[in-house]
């Protein structure tokens, strides 16, 4: 559990704003990563965590820094760190089917049709959506749609699942009907998950660990904090639980009393 | 009958008789002017102003007396397959360089301002240079055409191409697409609306132009046979001429919708 698996040290993200003058969205980022975590990073807006997201998807560059995923650098996105987007990214033309068998051709060219077939089935299945395969995106709701970016991005079997913000577009039901599905899934396929969120409730609830940011500019990572809750956890029994609700408290008291943000 | 379809049938008809009434009043105060009715006789036969016996140009439009000498129908086909040898080269030539032109920013850089100030050009004004340099009144024609429908196609691919939503790249990124597969699987998809409105637009514009450009390279097409008819002193049979002109683009333009529509997935549900 405390192998090294993906690491970001001195990760820095700089956005030049004019000829002699910079944007320092993130600096001095060290982070160790274990396999089979789930790590939360929470902040308020404008605190670069969805920069540095990207930063580990290699969506985006870092200025400065190395950010190594099982002793390799990454440089540019690739397959093994999937992204779940906030507004699902799914093709609008692809029913939820051939959405997710998009995906695995291109990663898996080597299945065959019935394989192929079989894979793709499964991960349908996986988010309950059999009944809506044939579905386009545009006709099922917005839950639906967020479901088969997650199936999409799991059918792929990458080394680490990343999510920004996945759920926040959605309404709390829906939001928590989700939660519930994500969980159920960790639990057969024990990914490595770093989620990105701006709720509380969220990020105790899903994961290992929750990294608190520090407002931007010059965001870096705050206070670390362990979760300690047996899984599989219960959302209801949980709001009485006391590791909860000192995890609460803690995120609280770092968001709204050291780190407020008293603009917008 | 319902309401809107009354209205859809008898307000056309009361606007046609009002034109028709313009007509007649023009053909009063103009010599030699045709009017509905010589106008009915030249298009579809019968008995003319001197009293003698006619067939009109649509009793027989099959016919072919000689090379220069054939029936509206082949008229019409010559002026088409010339829009179409030239809308068809602008195609294979203007998507290509809209994608281009829309994926690459330097490739923009490089083409707009030759787009933007060839654009606005006539087409017509190309004629006479490609008359020059092809000697052939066909080749002119096509070549017009294709100059006419190359802007509207570029433009609109491109414009298609730039509306791409991020995300569904960042997808392509993810996934490590190859170039190819980014078009094909991503900006094809979204685009093709796109193009087709970009053709829609060239198809109607290539009609128009193909009836000036024939009337000035001669020989055989519709727009010759306007202007044949012009120095005939036939001037019913330019009056039919025009209205021939008008159904033909109005069909051309609902065929080309018709073929838009299919190939756009918002328009579509795919059960």
């Amino acid at each position: 559990m405390s192998k090294k698996f993906l690491s970001l040290e001195k990760v820095e993200k700089r956005f030049p704003i004019s000829a002699n003058e910079d944007y320092v969205a993130v600096t001095d980022v060290n982070l160790e990563i274990r396999e089979n975590e789930i790590i939360a990073i929470i902040g308020h807006s404008g605190c670069g965590k969805s920069t540095l997201l990207n930063m580990i998807s290699g969506l985006d560059a870092q200025t400065s820094g190395a950010i190594v995923l099982e002793n390799k650098h990454i440089d540019g996105p690739g397959p093994d760190r999937a992204v779940v987007f906030q507004n699902h990214s799914l093709l609008p033309w692809l029913s939820v089917y051939q959405n997710i068998e998009m995906a695995v051709k291109k990663v898996m060219p080597e299945l065959s049709a019935s394989e192929l077939r079989e894979r793709v089935e499964r991960y349908v299945s996986m988010v309950n959506l059999d009944h809506a395969k044939d579905k386009l995106p545009d006709e099922i709701s917005g839950g639906m749609k967020q479901r088969v970016g997650i199936a999409r991005a799991l059918s792929i079997t990458p080394k680490v699942l990343l999510m920004d913000e996945p759920f926040g577009a959605l309404d709390s039901l829906t939001r928590a009907n989700l939660q519930e599905h994500l969980m159920r899934i960790q639990q057969k396929v024990k990914n490595t998950v770093v989620i990105i969120t701006h709720d509380i409730d969220e990020a105790v609830l899903l994961s290992d660990r929750v990294i608190m940011m520090t407002n931007g500019p010059d965001a870096t990572i705050g206070e670390i904090l362990e979760v300690n809750l047996q899984r599989p956890r219960n959302r209801v029994e949980l709001q009485s639980d006391p590791e909860y609700i000192r995890c609460r408290e803690a995120i609280l008291s770092f968001l709204y009393e050291k780190f407020a943000k008293d603009d917008e | 009958m319902n309401k809107e379809l009354v209205k859809k049938i008898f307000l056309p008809l009361i606007v046609f008789i009002l034109i028709l009434q313009v007509w007649v009043g023009i053909a009063s105060f103009v010599k030699d002017f045709p009017t509905p009715a010589t106008t009915y006789v030249a298009a579809f036969g019968g008995i003319n102003v001197d009293g003698d016996e006619i067939s009109g140009v649509l009793s027989d439009p099959f016919y072919v007396n000689n090379q220069d000498d054939k029936g509206l129908f082949w008229q019409i086909i010559e002026s088409l397959k010339r829009v179409f040898a030239g809308f068809v080269l602008a195609i294979i030539v203007g998507v290509p360089v809209g994608l281009l032109v829309g994926m690459s920013k330097n490739a923009q850089y490089a083409l707009n301002p030759f787009i933007q100030i060839f654009k606005p050009v006539s087409p017509l004004a190309w004629l006479p240079l490609l008359l020059f340099i092809f000697q052939d009144i066909n080749m002119t024609a096509i070549s017009t055409i294709f100059i006419t429908s190359i802007w509207p196609i570029i433009i609109n691919t491109a414009l298609g191409v730039k509306s791409v939503n991020e995300d569904y790249m960042n997808v392509a990124k993810v996934l490590r697409f190859t170039p190819l597969e980014k078009i094909i699987q991503i900006i094809l998809p979204v685009s093709v609306p796109y193009i087709f409105t970009g053709m829609r637009l060239s198809l109607g514009i290539a009609w128009l132009v193909i009836v000036a450009a024939e009337m000035l390279t001669g020989g055989i097409g519709i727009g010759f046979w306007i202007w044949d008819e012009y120095n005939n002193l036939n001037y019913d049979n330019i009056i039919i001429g025009i209205i021939i002109v008008g159904l033909i683009g109005f069909i051309l333009d609902v065929l080309m919708g018709r073929i838009a529509d299919y190939f756009d997935y918002t328009k579509k549900g795919r059960a």
